[in-house]
């Protein structure tokens, strides 16, 4: 009787199995993106710089207390309003605006606010001030520039929707793929341009 | 002579055993090669703020970091603490940190180098103020306060 030689057990689906473990850690170990609240600090002013002379009623003044709490315009005011009232500001379009290379920009032609002469007179000219105290947690502070940029982002969706036709995230997403598009870039800084984001970070107040 | 005529042996099988092997290793190397280099932490493992308005960092390698939290051990002290490369360290050496990192940046890449900052929710604004004065000082002035997206909120 000839001796039957064990078969060989099938391996093939072993690459397979490798195969998949593979592809499952190149997928999640690129996933870590670091995101996050991006600002451009202002530089250093000379010894002798005197700040220029800014109208009230372009300021739209935003205090963050020790104790979390929030002052905007001197009344205190809920996290959850604060995009509103800043919306309000920014959008008043009350008078002219800055006036670039010699030639005024003149009245705000796409706001949709009041027009009221007590709030600010153009998008360009609104500038909105944080106060925070050296106490003041972080988190609260965070949330609280976030809400700001929240309402500069609504008010810029709304303009390229009025001009473009699409939202201005997906204007800028596509900019950022196809960065040489000068077509494209054209519109994000006609965007930018009308709403430009003017937040001021005030020194913190101390306790001494 | 007939032997070899009649006897027609199937094609025989090309061993795949050995294929396994191959991507095991291959899966080892992406299995080591991209663990995160991430610096040793000397403070408490940060909770990020969440905010819905945020950036993505994109190029990496121009991003340097700088930890704010409590200390884990308790010789640091309480209190906000800085940390900088795999050191506890104050806002004075943040101007050194700075340099340094610049200098192993080629000049070209050098105006776009951003500073993230992983702070805890907890730290006071004091302390972010306190960087962010010594990071103007050196012109260092593209910054990102580190945040988490949300669950829920769409972009």
């Amino acid at each position: 009787m000839a001796r039957r030689e064990t078969p060989e057990i099938n391996a093939g689906s072993m690459a397979d199995i490798a195969f998949l473990l593979l592809i499952f850690f190149l997928v999640t170990t690129t996933m870590d993106v670091d995101s996050g609240i991006s600002k451009k600090l202002s530089e250093k002013p000379p010894k002798d710089y005197v700040p220029p002379v800014i109208k009230e009623r372009n300021i739209f003044e935003v205090n963050i207390n020790r104790n979390n709490e929030l002052l905007v315009e001197g009344e205190t005011m809920k996290i959850e309003e604060l995009k509103d009232a800043t919306l309000k500001f920014i959008d008043n379009g009350g008078g002219d605006g800055k006036i670039v290379d010699g030639v005024s920009t003149g009245k705000c032609d796409y706001c949709k606010g009041e027009r009221s002469a007590a709030s600010s007179d153009h998008p360009n000219k609104a500038i909105i001030s944080v106060q925070s105290d050296r106490g003041t947690e972080y988190g609260m502070y965070i949330k609280v520039q976030n809400e700001l940029l929240r309402a500069y982002t609504e008010l810029r969706n709304r303009l390229a929707l009025d001009t473009y036709n699409v939202s201005y995230d997906a204007l800028e997403k596509e900019y950022k793929k196809d960065l040489k598009n000068e077509k494209l870039k054209e519109k994000v800084n006609y965007i930018k341009l009308r709403y430009p984001q003017i937040i001021s970070d005030a020194e913190p107040t101390s306790a001494n | 002579m007939s032997k070899f005529g009649k006897k027609k042996k199937p094609m025989p099988a090309v061993n795949t055993a050995s294929l396994p092997d191959i991507v095991f290793m291959l899966l080892f190397f992406f299995m080591v090669t991209t663990v995160m280099r991430e610096t040793d932490l000397k403070i408490e493992n940060p909770s990020l703020p969440n905010a819905s308005e945020v950036k993505k960092l994109e190029h990496k390698s121009l991003v340097s970091t700088i930890y704010v939290g409590k200390a884990k051990e308790k010789k640091y002290g309480t209190g906000d603490k800085i940390q900088l490369n795999d050191k506890i360290a104050t806002s004075k050496d943040i101007a050194a940190f700075i340099y340094n990192e610049r200098s192993q940046r080629s000049e070209k890449e050098q105006p776009y180098m951003t500073t993230s900052i992983k702070a805890d929710v907890s730290c006071s604004v004091g302390t972010i103020s306190d960087i962010k004065l010594a990071l103007r000082d050196v012109n260092a002035l593209k910054i990102s306060f580190s945040s988490r997206i949300p669950s829920g909120i769409k972009q």
